[in-house]
């Protein structure tokens, strides 16, 4: 995905491949863990988890910023249920390693990342416009939006 | 970082084994590079959903021949062709499925639901996989050994089987699980290491906690205090029992994710507070006192407001063989309240010991009916019309009234049959 920026990044935090490739978009940030069985709606891609701040918001066609997974072990199912209804996420970026995380994030093949020097969750708003290349090993962050 | 292999691991990822087994080779070397594991352990005992799925995801796969072996490869495998899947030659099972085998029509299951059901069921026979059909296999044929490596997926039994029995799995997924069926390996990660099965957080436990009921609750305070690290609780526990970690772990599971816990004296890799740390306490320190107690009752209890109950729900976890003589023993003589529903969930092989042993009968004379595979929240299957429920399982309470958009009551197992029996919840904290 070869996009000509017209401005340098805001902020370029560093970290380990989970899933290799390169995607861009629009992040979509919560600080809090995310449950995916009884926890997302696989139809929307929508967080539906009683009391969790993104209740009612999509994440499909969004860079997904959260400190990581939670809940059943259902987890990558229920991702991996939301590549068959187009509602996928287009990349991840978590904090803690699970094994529903990285499972969910191999099964959907998007590029992902986790292990940063600095913590996304806190550097990245929804909103924002992100670029992984996961490969590399490196977030290249634009505030407000596409640049 | 790449993950090692054996001449064997490499032999199977090349193909040597067949196509299905290098897919599941394949997924399972990038599952392994995306935990950061450096290798892989054996693993001859895997309980997963291999292969199941609804019609839609069948019809998903419409190019690809829309049956079993499609599901297999696209999905479990996450195969871009189609593969032929072998009959499995290990120790494999099912977990709980969508609808009771025999009872699905009362659960609201067409009959074009009950025959994807059914062929999927032939499938996974076929294919040398165990219909156990339950979230508790320890309760129906598989009890894993002291130190065991396994590949669970089911965040109760996974609990149940680290904590428990000193089996050893992380809390794996259904693709994992499925391609371990084939490749006999399970990435070298997390619970299958020493080190990351020692204590993170100590609770201390002051009021006294002995019944399922109290056990319940402690294991909802303790998923709430230390979310997915392992905690080690010291104190005022008695009266162990299998049914009571069984609803304490569900409930740690539930409120938090909690995968292994310790208690002193208790579990088995806890002779002592310090040999379940593996050296001093670390972490926070919480206590489990009177306050936390009511804290976790009314949490629990913040679901439910019209005291007209009509459905109680039983059996989350499925439950054992004791349990559903307990319950035989609180119906006999009594009658299933008009207004009311009693459902209670097990698995086929407790059930049909509950057959042997009269409970059945005492069950369905009092109007309330014994299902098997699966529950309220895996199929999202209640009495039609129902409005408040009555649960004797801090997940299932967790859980139900938020899938179904129900109120909710916790409380003990003679407080949801005495409603079941009323159409009226009196439940209290005493």
């Amino acid at each position: 995905m070869a996009t000509v920026k017209t401005r340098p990044a805001d902020i370029t935090i560093h970290g380990r491949k989970v899933v290799g490739g390169v995607t861009e978009g629009e992040a979509l940030v919560t600080d809090q863990t995310i449950s995916g069985w009884g926890g997302v709606n696989p139809m929307k891609g929508e967080i539906i988890e009683m009391r969790h701040e993104l209740r009612g918001q999509s994440f499909a066609n969004k860079i997904l910023v959260f400190p990581g997974a939670k809940g059943s072990s259902g987890w990558s199912a229920v991702f991996h249920t939301t590549k068959l209804t187009g509602k996928a996420p287009l990349g991840m970026l978590f904090t803690i390693t699970t094994t529903k995380a990285a499972l969910g994030a191999v099964v959907l093949r998007v590029p992902s990342m986790t292990d940063f020097d600095s913590d996304p969750v806190q550097q990245i708003e929804s909103g924002d416009w992100v670029r992984i290349d996961a490969d590399a090993g490196e977030v290249s962050v634009w505030k407000g939006g596409r640049p | 970082m790449s993950v090692r292999l054996t001449a064997e691991e490499k032999a199977m990822r090349d193909g040597d084994n067949g196509p299905a087994v290098a897919k599941a080779m394949d997924l399972l070397i990038r599952y392994a590079e995306a935990l950061g594991a450096e290798d892989f352990v054996y693993t001859d005992n895997i309980a997963g959903v291999p292969g199941s799925s609804p019609q839609w995801v069948k019809d998903y796969y419409a190019e690809d021949g829309g049956d079993y072996r499609a599901v297999f490869s696209r999905f479990d495998l996450d195969s871009d062709e189609v593969v032929d899947v072998p009959r499995i030659s290990g120790f494999a099972c099912h977990l709980q499925g969508g609808m009771d085998p025999e009872q699905w029509a009362e659960q609201g299951m067409t009959e074009e639901a009950h025959a994807n059901f059914a062929a999927d069921e032939r499938d996974v026979a076929d294919h040398g996989i165990q219909v156990l059909k339950t979230c508790t296999p320890y309760l129906a044929g598989n009890v894993p050994v002291m130190g065991e490596h396994c590949a669970w997926m089911e965040s109760s039994a996974v609990v149940f089987c680290n904590s428990v029995i000193g089996g050893r799995t992380n809390c794996e997924g259904r693709e994992s699980t499925s391609a371990a069926m084939l490749a006999k390996r399970v990435p070298n990660w997390g619970f299958h290491k020493d080190d990351f099965r020692k204590g993170q957080h100590l609770i201390d436990v002051e009021v006294p906690v002995d019944s399922i009921f109290e056990w319940g609750m402690l294991g909802y305070f303790t998923g709430d205090a230390v979310e997915d690290t392992i905690p080690v609780l010291d104190g005022n526990i008695s009266n162990a029992a299998l049914i009571k970690h069984k609803h304490f772990g569900a409930a740690a599971a539930s409120s938090g994710g909690v995968e292994m816990y310790h208690m002193a004296g208790i579990t088995p890799e806890a002779p002592s507070v310090e040999a379940a740390f593996g050296g001093a306490p670390r972490g926070e320190h919480f206590t489990y006192g009177k306050a936390q107690r009511s804290a976790m009752y009314e949490r629990l209890n913040s679901v439910g407001e019209s005291t007209d109950v009509d459905y109680v729900m039983l059996g989350c976890p499925h439950y054992s063989i004791d349990q559903l003589a307990e319950v035989a023993q609180m119906l006999d003589g009594r009658t299933i309240h008009e207004n009311s529903n009693l459902w209670i969930f097990t698995s086929r092989a407790v059930k049909a010991t509950a057959i042997a042993s009269g409970y059945d009968a005492i069950i369905r004379k009092a109007g309330a009916r014994l299902m098997t595979d699966t529950c309220s929240a895996i199929s999202q299957a209640v009495p039609p019309g129902t409005k408040v429920a009555a649960f004797d399982s801090a997940k299932q309470t967790h859980y139900l009234p938020a899938i179904m958009g129900i109120e909710g009551w916790f409380g003990t197992t003679q407080e949801c049959i005495n409603a079941a029996c009323t159409s009226r919840w009196e439940g209290r904290l005493n």
